[in-house]
């Protein structure tokens, strides 16, 4: 799904890489935590895999196309395969909760009756049937990144990339995130998840990836947060 | 192409935006309003011209009793010279059109007539006035030819082309015109400006709106769409207000005010108006196309 071969990539006006020589394979339907510190090359991870940014050096494969190679315009028909989810759930304040996810196939010309069907079929997967018509500012911080969750899934990706999407919540709402999150990977989408949160990760034991100055320190199928201390 | 979406995309926009687009409203009407006021005074002067040209003729004005130039020092001019000037004149056809003599008691009863309020005619004796011959060029530019021909001559006293005072009121328009124009592009580059300003205000206030969009793989034309369409519908109110204005002015001011004043020349028709008003259409579209192309390439890259 996800192969990185040899990557570095060095931002202008930096002189340590974000990511240096990181090769990495992501298989398809995995669930896989990427932790490490602050600035250890995971968002330069996703932003790369998203196409956001490009590689200095080394090629980035996803769902079986070099992003390199890949012309400008074939980058929105990448991304319609790759759901995204953030720590700030991004979403449109003066949209409901409904017109929020209805948006993202609104904006790649999906047709009314397409949308008026699978919107409330995915509020239903995200738990939040009976609400399509609240605003973001009438939900609680777990409910938002429902609907943020609804958004990046509904149009079906086989990637779901959650940048910290705990990040912001309490503990007990991570669970139910994270329950969703794991619900989506059963229906077999791919979903890469950087997190600082130790007990999620030590509790799902999922294949861990730890990133510390852009180096791949530790890949660990079934791992746990931080080594033993 | 989802039509309905797009357009409650554009017309919140625009809402958002109103208090801009109503400048760049206004910028495009006035721009695009001087552009066209200058056209029509280029219409105008070569409506004139034309109009002008077709009734100038070539004075050749021939010596009489007072005349004091050299080639007069023979004295008036002899039947003999006004003969061969004659037929010299008729063997320039078909440069010469029509020739015709004015004698002295003829210029005498057009004088009178000309001046016929003015104290000036009881002190002009027939005599003072000289006898000519009026000269109609089928091509009034060639005037040259014929003064060279007959400047200096023996018995002819002056040559007198009256293109030549014409000449210096189509300067005075033409400058006119030309610093109306001047005007109307530097108010056009201000609105490009502006407009460039305005689709950047637009972009940052949505900038939610087109990182999501960009996100989940909306193509680089959806994302851009509402903004050339917002630039393109204030930009069109515009050109349109600045037609109307164009037809006001024809109207009005034209029609109303100078024809009926100065009916001695003919004034731009219709015809100049319909020629213009496509003309400031296509500007008007140009600069938002252009404003356009230059926002969007910097601050709504995918």
């Amino acid at each position: 799904m996800i192969l990185f071969d040899r990557v570095t990539k060095l931002y202008a006006n930096q002189e340590r890489p974000a990511l240096d020589e990181v090769s990495l394979e992501i298989e398809k339907g995995e669930f896989i935590f990427l932790v490490g510190p602050s600035g250890s090359g995971k968002s330069t991870f996703l932003r790369l895999v998203l196409r956001e940014e490009r590689p200095t050096k080394g090629q980035v494969w996803v769902a079986g196309k070099e992003l390199n190679r890949l012309s400008n315009w074939k980058i929105p028909g990448l991304r319609r395969q790759i759901g995204t989810v953030f720590q700030d759930f991004r979403l449109l304040p003066n949209k409901s909760v409904a017109e929020n996810v209805a948006f993202a196939l609104e904006v790649i010309g999906k047709p009314a009756s397409h949308i008026r069907k699978v919107v409330p079929e995915v509020l239903e997967v995200v738990g939040l049937e009976g609400k399509e018509e609240r605003r973001p500012d009438e939900l609680s911080g777990g409910e938002q990144q429902r609907v943020a969750i609804a958004r990046a899934f509904v149009n079906r990706p086989i990637l779901l990339l959650a940048d910290e999407p705990t990040g912001n919540l309490d503990p007990g709402t991570s669970v139910g995130i994270m329950k969703l999150l794991d619900r989506i990977n059963q229906l077999g989408t791919t979903v890469v998840m950087s997190t600082h949160d130790q007990a999620i990760v030590d509790q799902m034991r999922r294949r861990v990836i730890e990133l510390e100055g852009g180096h791949v320190v530790r890949d660990q199928s079934r791992g746990v947060y931080g080594y033993a201390r | 192409m989802r039509a309905n979406f797009v357009a409650s995309e554009v017309s919140s926009g625009v809402r958002r935006n109103l208090t801009m687009t109503m400048a760049v409203i206004i910028t495009v009407a006035v721009s695009l309003g001087l552009f066209g006021a200058s056209m029509l005074v280029r219409a105008q002067v070569s409506t004139m011209k034309d109009f002008w040209y077709d009734k100038v003729e070539v004075s050749i004005f021939l010596c009489g009793k007072g005349s004091d130039t050299p080639s007069c020092a023979g004295g008036p001019v002899t039947g003999a010279q006004r003969d061969q000037i004659k037929a010299d004149l008729e063997s320039l056809k078909p440069l010469v059109d029509k020739v015709y003599y004015e004698s002295q008691a003829e210029a005498f009863a057009r004088f009178q007539e000309q001046f016929k309020n003015s104290p000036i005619v009881d002190n002009v004796k027939p005599t003072a006035l000289p006898e000519s011959f009026r000269v109609k060029l089928s091509d009034p530019t060639k005037y040259d030819v014929v003064a060279s021909a007959f400047a200096g001559r023996p018995g002819i006293e002056q040559v007198n082309d009256q293109r030549k005072i014409l000449d210096k009121f189509f300067q005075l328009l033409g400058g006119l015109q030309l610093i109306a124009l001047l005007i109307a592009l530097s108010m056009l580059v201000v609105t490009v400006l502006l407009i460039v300003n305005t689709m950047r205000v637009a972009a940052f206030s949505r900038r939610r709106e087109t990182s999501i969009m960009r996100l989940v793989g909306a193509s680089n034309f959806y994302i851009q769409l509402p903004f050339l369409l917002e630039a393109a519908v204030a930009a069109g109110i515009g050109a349109i207000l600045a037609v109307v204005g164009l037809v006001f002015v024809k109207i009005i001011v034209i029609d109303q005010v100078l024809a009926p004043s100065f009916q001695f020349t003919t004034f731009v028709g219709w015809d100049a108006v319909l020629a213009i008003a496509p003309l400031m259409i296509l500007v008007g579209v140009g600069l938002a196309a252009i404003a356009a192309f230059f926002t969007l390439r910097k601050y709504l890259r995918v």
